[in-house]
């Protein structure tokens, strides 16, 4: 189960470590100290709102400002690990809460495609070595950003800020092949997040797309269980 | 004071994350409701990669839209999702060069 766990997380890892890197980079220049950079990554976990955080406190933002643009971009995990838990209520509280902590867009990602494995032997194992192995690559990558400083090629760091796109899609696509509804969801979703992009922060824009578009799943999902 | 921040950010973060763990130990959903929260995983994917995807490179958005459209066919194809992170990286690398 660790075994399975951290292969899935590997993409992850690969994606997490050029961002984490720079996420380094970045607030060494925003006059953090690599203790701050790492502590931030070890104890927030959550990529964008670390690189608002890192921004904010370059231009000078005060502290308040910060945590509540943080909740705002984060409540999205609260929908998430609603959708997460709901799916993994066999394994227990006992593993619930230490996984709650480990739930990232990507973790969330991989860990509903699989939700078969909550109900194996073990199951939760599985869940927290894929997030381990995401948790420590951010870590790790945030470190060494924050020590190198700004040795990596602008132009590749640049490129890598695809990944984690590339990633969610190759995670959409193949349940696409499988069922067609999902791309709708999915396409809904988009749209809702890309019209309310206009009237809204970005968090909520993507907690309104992300709650709706799953409505769309309720009548969507329900023909596909009488099949 | 900086500080003070990351642990008013990770206190702002964390509460929302876990506090689901406990609400569905407590409450039996209907029908309706467990089919949205299946629905939410892809609808989240979606929320999360358009349009954030065109801002890769943030006054270029046709280079995330190519890098976008390296993935969709290499994942199409069946190949592994690591493939499709190195595919995209490398579109968006060569059109930016």
């Amino acid at each position: 189960m660790i075994q399975k766990g951290v292969a899935k997380g590997f993409p992850i890892m690969l994606g997490y470590l050029p961002i984490a890197i720079t996420y380094g980079v970045l607030g060494e220049q925003a006059g953090m100290s690599v203790t701050e950079i790492t502590l931030m990554s070890v104890m927030v976990f959550a990529g964008a709102s670390q690189f608002m955080g890192v921004n904010m406190i370059a231009l000078g933002t005060g502290a308040m400002e910060i945590i509540i643009a943080t909740f705002v971009l984060n409540f999205r995990h609260f929908v998430m690990s609603l959708s997460f838990m709901n799916r993994v209520r066999g394994i227990g509280l006992k593993w619930k809460v230490p996984l709650s902590f480990g739930l990232t867009d990507e973790t969330f990602a991989v860990a509903s495609l699989h939700p078969e494995k909550a109900k194996e032997e073990n199951g939760g194992y599985f869940y927290a070595a894929l997030m381990l192995t995401a948790y420590s690559s951010w870590v790790i990558g945030s470190f060494l950003g924050g020590v190198l400083g700004d040795i990596v090629p602008s132009s590749l760091s640049q490129s890598m800020g695809i990944a984690l796109y590339a990633m969610f899609i190759g995670l959409l696509i193949p349940s696409v092949k499988k069922e067609w509804r999902v791309g709708l969801i999915a396409v809904f979703a988009m749209l809702i997040n890309y019209s309310a992009s206009f009237i809204m922060s970005q968090g909520w824009a993507i907690v309104l797309g992300t709650v709706l578009g799953g409505f769309i799943g309720i009548p969507l999902l329900k023909e596909d269980e009488k099949e | 004071m900086i500080l003070l921040i990351i642990i008013g950010m990770a206190l702002v973060t964390i509460v929302p994350r876990f506090v689901p763990a406990y609400i569905v130990d407590k409450v039996h959903f209907p029908n309706w409701v467990n089919r949205w929260l299946n629905a939410i995983p892809y609808a989240a994917l979606g929320a999360l990669i358009f349009p954030g995807i065109l801002t890769v490179i943030p006054d270029k958005p046709h280079i995330g839209f190519f890098g976008a459209l390296t993935a969709v066919v290499l994942s199409f194809l069946g190949l592994n999702i690591i493939i499709a992170v190195i595919g995209a990286t490398l579109t968006v690398y060569v059109l930016t060069m």
